[in-house]
């Protein structure tokens, strides 16, 4: 068990320190797609360290929700990814926390930065959490459906016996797999605030949905933030990978896999990250009140999925 | 699991051929609508000449055939050449919005996996349980002509329909005899020239191809 436990602790932290990695290498493929001068991989380092160096400027009217919420969410963030199993698979947080407690978590997360963002009182604040309610009432339940459909062929909500039964049974083709691998695809963009839906570079105020939240903390808060959002996008990534592309995750106790597997799992983030930023670079921001749209076609593929796991699967 | 893996690939090319309804009812424009159909008919295509191949049942082969020349090449590039003659290819809202047709839709499918089970169940062959998914097919290209007010896309609901029939056929008797998938060929294929003329008299006489222009006919 303590072996377990150690090894927990080692995986969330490793996910902790690679999701800036990954946000820079997507911010890296991105610029070379766009036929620009690419920022260093360690970019985002750089900027978190910048952020914790500075002095915090609050506003004068803001509660102490507004100072609590950057850890609050980090935290989330922090456990949400120690529970997606991406190195080693039987984990102690995996196993006490099945997929519907991930996104409850999840929403802790959306609530306490919506809440934060409405704190202050500005009119941008208010905005981006609005938009940012509408955006994930809409994406929750699509990506439940998604999950749905994955608990459906491994009869278990739990994420490790998901993964155990995708990636150590005999190789089938699953057509209700591979709807729910779209939604999911379509569901993340959305969730991590990615193009089509919003626009993390942008500040302009008729189209930005998650920098309009963020637009009143600075330094060390605003720090935690980004680093959240990175967690974030890694944090759904490993779950995209441990849904849809399983292969070669070791389990616990199987320490000589664990190199390969890390190596797996390395490249295959890589190669995410790349398709993310080519389907970036290839569309373009749909209106706001296109979104729903969107995300309703995202909720549809996931129902699909179910319906065809018991056209066809059973 | 006990399928052999060109059938699974079979419930996929099923799966994706639903998938492409769908995108059909929330296609905007009409060049993404005459491609998707394109997309239609290779699915199909590819999933009779699987069968085919799985089954031995050579007419299989020349029904794959005739549904590539036809449905992928022929009538698409028909279609793209009208809709350049014409110049037809606008956004147009459908008469109900997108995603209230999308939930219809999927009320559809709920309702014609129901129908089939029973059905399928009666039936031997490899593929009998995509029997649902041809249903769907055709209930949504029915939906998407209901739902439509111009001509072109109409008619593109209506050879939809007319794949989600030959699928349904492929899947639960492997296939209609040759002699009838001929007929059914070449009547599509006359239907599309002759509405295709219908196209150039409704715009030559409205100067629109919207069929809501049609109830003007109507005496009083």
């Amino acid at each position: 068990m303590s072996t377990g436990i150690l090894l927990q602790i080692a995986q969330t932290l490793l996910a902790i320190l690679l999701a800036p990695l990954l946000m820079g290498w997507v911010n890296q493929c991105r610029a070379w797609l766009q036929g620009r001068s690419a920022p260093p991989i360690t970019q985002p380092y750089r900027t978190l360290r910048k952020l914790f160096h500075k002095d915090a400027v609050i506003a004068s009217n803001a509660s102490p929700l507004f100072r609590f919420a950057p850890y609050m969410i980090f935290a989330c963030m922090a456990l949400a990814a120690g529970i997606v199993p991406s190195v080693v698979n039987d984990l102690p947080f995996s196993l006490e926390a099945d997929v519907i407690v991930l996104v409850g978590i999840l929403a802790l997360a959306r609530v306490f930065l919506a809440l934060a963002a409405m704190d202050i009182g500005t009119s941008f604040g208010t905005l981006g959490a609005r938009r940012e309610m509408l955006v994930s009432f809409l994406a929750e339940p699509a990506l439940l459906m998604v999950f749905f459909t994955a608990s459906l062929i491994s009869q278990s909500t739990e994420l490790p016996v998901i993964v155990e039964t995708l990636a150590h049974s005999e190789f089938a083709i699953y057509p209700s797999l591979a709807f729910a691998a779209v939604a999911f695809w379509m569901i993340s963009v959305a969730e991590n605030a990615r193009i089509p839906v919003d626009n993390p570079t942008t500040h302009l105020e008729l189209t930005m949905i998650h920098e309009a939240m963020i637009l009143e903390y600075s330094a060390r808060h605003l720090a935690l933030i980004e680093w959240a959002v990175a967690l974030k996008l890694f944090t759904y990534s490993a779950l995209g990978i441990a849904l849809f592309l399983p292969w070669g995750i070791a389990g616990q106790g199987d320490i000589a896999a664990m190199p390969l597997a890390l190596l797996a799992m390395v490249v295959k983030l890589a190669l995410g990250g790349a398709a993310l930023s080519l389907l970036e670079a290839i569309s373009a921001k749909v209106r706001l009140f296109r979104a729903p749209e969107f995300l309703g076609t995202a909720f549809l593929l996931a129902v699909l999925g179910m319906l065809i796991h018991f056209l066809l699967e059973v | 699991m006990t399928l052999t893996y060109h059938l699974q690939i079979v419930n996929l090319l099923a799966a994706v051929l639903l998938l492409i309804s769908f995108s059909m009812l929330s296609q905007r424009r009409i060049t993404g609508l005459i491609t998707l159909f394109a997309l239609q008919g290779a699915a199909l295509a590819m999933s009779t000449l699987l069968v085919a191949w799985s089954t031995h049942q050579h007419h299989l082969y020349y029904s794959a055939a005739i549904t590539l020349v036809l449905k992928v090449i022929a009538m698409p590039w028909y279609f793209f050449r009208i809709v350049k003659k014409l110049d037809v290819d606008r956004d147009v809202e459908p008469m109900i919005n997108i995603p209230t047709t999308m939930l219809i839709g999927i009320v559809l499918v709920i309702f014609s996996f129901n129908l089939a089970l029973p059905i399928s169940q009666l039936s031997g062959t490899v593929m009998r349980s995509t029997l649902g998914i041809a249903m769907a097919t055709v209930l949504l290209a029915f939906l998407m002509m209901i739902t439509r007010k111009k001509a072109i896309p109409q008619v593109i609901g209506f050879l939809a329909m007319e794949n989600g029939l030959f699928f349904a056929a492929t899947s639960t008797t492997y296939g209609m005899p040759l002699v009838v998938e001929l007929g059914v060929a070449l009547d599509v294929m006359v239907a599309v020239f002759v509405l295709s003329i219908f196209f150039f008299q409704i715009r030559e006489t409205f100067d629109s191809l919207d069929l809501k222009h049609m109830e003007k006919l109507k005496e009083r």
